[in-house]
């Protein structure tokens, strides 16, 4: 799915990346425990999350990731979005509540991804 | 590539926020090398969760990675209050770490786990009250 797409179901703001959008994720994964996030290991993937701080960004460099959505209308503070410009990734902000932002973007074809390393 | 490349780094135990930079540097200097995504990836998460649980538990400490052609060895040490039961640090969904880190998004007893999953080798030798130092190694 495109980066693109992900903005127009999820009536997403860009809060950096702008010149990323046409870029593909093939998996997308919603947690707030970073940890968790870290036994996902599919590349390409998009990260939904409401936690605000600066190891989401790291979290999601660790894992190869392209572009997090903050959820439930929360934005992140200006040095979490320069670590993420500095990281190359899109960071998108969505009023959606956690459930319904995933929902919208599994409906519309984006799978979950595997867990562990196998 | 020569025999053995060491990447030293101190861990500060007192920024949170700072927590997981050198593993965002160990990621940068092994693309450099010419290692695969995989390997990579591998070695940069079991080092941040390592880096996560330094910060959390034990007021920082210190980290060397020690990259060879067939392998990469990562050595965490601190001076924290050591572990009592590995065994148990070692199930998925234990934790010791306080309510307040939950809401930092770790403390979900998935940081040794994680480390084990993502290392072909991980031994960790733990003293109460002295500290803990943990061997970790990555075949390439």
């Amino acid at each position: 799915m495109k980066i693109s797409t992900i903005i127009d179901l999820l009536h997403a703001r860009v809060l950096c990346g702008e010149d990323k959008l046409d870029g593909v994720v093939n998996s997308a994964c919603g947690c707030d425990m970073m940890s968790d996030v870290l036994a996902f290991v599919k590349e390409q993937a998009v990260l939904l999350t409401g936690l605000c701080n600066p190891q989401v960004v790291r979290t999601a460099v660790m894992m190869d990731m392209r572009c997090i959505v903050f959820v439930r209308g929360k934005l992140p503070p200006e040095d979490v979005i320069t670590l993420a410009k500095e990281a190359g990734l899109v960071v998108l902000a969505t009023d959606e509540r956690m459930y319904t932002a995933c929902g919208k973007l599994y409906i519309n074809g984006l799978a979950g991804g595997e867990v562990g390393n196998e | 590539m020569s025999e053995r490349v060491n990447f030293h780094f101190e861990i500060d135990g007192e920024n949170f926020t700072s927590a997981g930079e050198a593993s965002v540097r160990i990621k940068k200097h092994l693309r450099d090398m010419g290692f695969s995504p995989d390997t990579i990836r591998r070695v940069s998460v079991a080092m941040y969760e390592g880096e996560i649980n330094m910060v959390i538990h034990a007021n920082g400490g210190s980290a060397d990675v020690d990259v060879y052609v067939d392998r990469i060895e990562i050595t965490l040490a601190d001076k924290g209050p050591g572990i009592s039961n590995i065994e148990l640090a070692m199930q998925e969904g234990y934790s010791t770490a306080p309510d307040n880190i939950r809401s930092l998004g770790f403390g979900a007893g998935m940081g040794l786990p994680n480390m084990k999953r993502y290392t072909d080798n991980m031994k960790i030798e733990s003293e109460v009250g002295k500290g803990t130092t943990i061997y970790m190694t990555v075949n390439v």
